[in-house]
């Protein structure tokens, strides 16, 4: 049956149809539909995890068992799963294991803009890249195969256009799911250094049999029209070519990045004048060509930077210009922002009051960096919010303990906030960590974890009690505040900081998006009680703007959450 | 046939997805090869929010660049403004008027252009304003505005207007359906 499907959703049904038992991931865009698809399926155990970490660990445990498994992630989720990542290149799998990456060119939600196809090459785990959802469908169902006969787990790479576009995908009929028997085997699964100094000519001997295997399989193909031009291109970048030049040019597409086949390479170059690599982010390919003596034009052309699009192609060739008109006047920018009555302003509202230094994460918090609160003062990756501030008060030692906290959600701090926390405590720093418990993961969409006592699938599930938590990681002084209260919440923050010794304030109101969290009446601004002082405008809520010189409430965003209200000293908001 | 461009422009959460839903899987339907780009995370919390729909024989790109849109379906007046140099020369903004301030405009360090929509025309862009905010209203929820929209835009599409009401009932939930058909005859009829 035909279907329109985004990428993610075709990964889905391609692992359940090649006969996936388990998946577990953490969320990170663009990689989350992956896994909230799957979880539509009764048929396969599907979990959030919380973190990367786990989740590969999860899908190996999985494999090791015999199911074929799964887990998913953004590129940068896979730096926290390298560990496990680069040995089960060498223990292998029992089951097909597939891990998807999802890459994010042009950083539309992430922090960086790393190429994951390095992880590929680094720990010699083959990797498949889709084009298109049909590709994506048809990937993900045949890696379990290919993960089975190569004894390997496979990276199925995905990247922000392939995996956010729909296109119409044919879905086979699916495979039902196996489980291998399992057999104790310490040398292949045990990796201490007598076990592991053997399984590493396996690797290197199946990497030899996969770049064999990387010339004549379904992967990759070369489609010859010319003779003067060949593009060496993958993923969404064949897309691209293929619209601009469409069959006015010789194409050899790469599906399988990892390892490249070299005598595919070598015969598509001898046929063509001229040869160039198409691809986003960094030189993969085109430094593999020149390593097998093959001239190529590759990133003198084609930039290391952001994503590419037909316009890509089209400069590069010189071909037509598309004219356009646009508008004179000044189009302000319309960036993201935390939504009407979100609980994080409230406490950003005070910390950036008082003038506090603030660490940041990773969440819909580090909006919280942007005008007019600008309260934040960095944001590394998931949990260096608490870690940083214990490094920042090492240096500054009491001058900052008094006047600087970190900031982390709740699902990031389940996520790698803890292991900071317990070196907080142990390595004893009289620092302030403020946790954003919006009893969700919030910027990813909405996905339960281990502080909302629901599972992926709704269903009720262990609630981590984030006081005893934090207790029994060693902070004795753990207090809880509601952001909506600005007088409490400062007045707490206050005598964290003032005091000498570790502590936590869980700042705790659920998302205002949340289904089941109910928006109070509306507030309104008294025109003549008005004075005009802005105050009210410093918090930056998008339902509150200046009118004809006097604040007003858009009545259709305001949730009533009565933060700005605090603020006003004329009593003009009711 | 030639791949047709269409971009869907607005403010995140006015419904610009569910609106690319349904025509994706309308063109899907009438036997065109079709691709939709969609964004999502971080943008979405009330950023500015853009999604590529295209269709033909074969479609390669999901995205879509500048002068090269048939048609711009806006959401909001100054997304309109925003995108207008996607548009080719020949054609169709279709734009809800309805003014959202952005956060700078907000704050008070920039103006919303008011008048942008004129300025567009004035430089020969053909473009269909129309208050979709309040046909949605009356249809019964300030949420139907991209069916609206959709309504409105209906007529530069080759599609028979019995399946623009199929793929309504197939797409929305099914409480919403009957509000949302009102909703999208208040646009056609506009």
């Amino acid at each position: 049956m035909k279907k329109l499907m985004i990428g993610n959703q075709a990964v889905s049904a391609g692992l359940h149809d090649g006969g996936l038992g388990v998946v577990s991931s953490y969320p990170g865009t663009p990689s989350t539909e992956i896994t909230e698809f799957l979880s539509k399926y009764d048929d396969i155990h599907s979990e959030w995890a919380p973190n990367e970490k786990v989740a590969c660990e999860v899908a190996f445990g999985a494999s090791l068992a015999g199911a074929r498994s799964a887990c998913a992630m953004k590129h940068v989720g896979l730096n926290v799963a390298a560990d496990p990542l680069f040995t089960l290149s060498y223990t292998g799998v029992n089951g097909g294991m597939v891990i998807c990456v999802a890459d994010d060119p042009a950083m539309h939600s992430s922090q960086n803009e790393q190429d994951s196809r390095h992880y590929a090459i680094a720990s010699k785990i083959p990797m498949l890249e889709p084009a298109d959802s049909q590709e994506a469908y048809d990937f993900a169902k045949s890696a379990f195969e290919l993960s089975e006969k190569f004894d390997t787990p496979v990276l199925l790479r995905m990247c922000t256009r392939i995996a956010h576009s729909q296109s119409v995908v044919e879905t086979a009929a699916a495979e039902p799911a196996v489980l291998k028997d399992y057999v104790k085997n310490p040398q292949k699964y045990i990796m201490m250094p007598g076990n592991a100094i053997k399984r590493h000519p396996f690797v290197e001997e199946r990497t030899n049999k996969l770049a064999d295997f990387a010339n004549d399989c379904i992967y990759n193909k070369a489609e010859m029209n010319s003779e003067e031009i060949g593009i060496i291109t993958s993923g969404c970048s064949y897309q691209y070519v293929k619209e601009v030049l469409g069959d006015s040019v010789s194409v050899l597409k790469i599906g399988m990045p990892n390892p490249l086949p070299d005598k595919l390479i070598k015969e598509f170059a001898s046929k063509v004048k001229k040869l160039y690599v198409i691809e986003e982010l960094d030189p993969i390919i085109e430094n593999h060509v020149k390593t097998l003596g093959i001239e190529v034009t590759g990133k003198e052309v084609f930039s290391i930077l952001g994503e590419f699009s037909q316009k890509t192609i089209k400069d590069a060739f010189d071909l037509e210009k598309t004219e356009s008109v646009s508008a004179d006047s000044f189009i302000p920018a319309r960036p993201p922002m935390m939504c009407a009555g979100c609980p994080h302003r409230g406490l950003f509202y005070v910390l950036s009051k008082n003038k506090i230094t603030a660490l940041g994460d990773i969440g819909c918090y580090t909006l919280g960096a942007v005008a007019p609160l600008t309260a934040l003062d960095s944001t590394l990756c998931m949990g260096a919010s608490i870690s940083g501030l214990h490094g920042f008060n090492l240096a500054r030692k009491e001058e900052s303990e008094k006047k600087s906290v970190a900031v982390i959600g709740d699902s990031t701090f389940m996520h790698s906030g803890m292991t900071g926390l317990v070196n907080i405590a142990y390595n004893a720093t009289n620092s302030t960590v403020i946790i954003l418990d919006n009893s969700i993961t919030g910027m990813t969409g909405h996905q339960q974890n281990p502080t909302t006592g629901y599972n992926i699938k709704g269903d009720p599930a262990a609630k981590v009690d984030l006081e005893a938590l934090c207790k029994a990681l060693g902070i004795n002084r753990v207090k809880v505040v509601d952001p909506y209260d600005l007088k409490g919440t400062e007045k707490v923050i206050k005598e964290e900081l003032s005091i000498a010794e570790p502590s936590v304030i869980i700042s705790r109101r659920p998302c205002v998006l949340l289904k089941y969290v109910k928006h109070e009446k509306p507030l309104k601004v008294v025109s003549d009680k008005c004075k005009s002082c802005k105050r009210c405008m410093t918090l930056g809520c998008p339902a509150i703007s200046m009118k004809d010189g006097k604040a007003r409430i858009d009545a259709t965003l305001c949730v009533g959450c009565g933060v700005c209200n605090q603020l006003c000293a004329f009593g003009a908001i009711e | 046939m030639k791949t047709k461009s269409v971009m869907i422009v607005g403010v995140g959460g006015q419904g610009s997805l569910l609106a690319s839903k349904l025509l994706g899987r309308l063109l899907m339907d009438e036997g065109y090869d079709v691709k939709v780009s969609e964004v999502h995370g971080m943008s979405q919390r009330g950023g500015s929010v853009v999604t590529y729909v295209r269709y033909g024989d074969k479609v390669y790109s999901p995205i879509i660049t500048e002068g090269e849109a048939d048609i711009i379906i806006s959401f909001e007046k100054l997304e309109a403004a925003r995108y207008a140099s996607y548009l080719k020369k020949d054609g169709k903004i279709v734009v809800n008027t309805q003014e959202i301030d952005p956060m700078p405009v907000i704050i008070g360090a920039a103006e919303y252009p008011t008048d942008v929509l004129s300025e567009l025309t004035a430089k020969g862009l053909q473009v269909e304003g129309l208050d979709a905010l309040t046909f949605a209203e009356q249809a019964g929820s300030s949420k139907a505005v991209n069916i609206v929209l959709m309504g409105r835009a209906a007529k530069y599409f080759d599609i028979p207007y019995d399946n623009w009401i199929k793929a309504i009932e197939n797409t929305v939930a099914p409480k919403f359906v009957e509000m949302n058909k009102i909703a999208f005859n208040l646009g056609y009829n506009s």
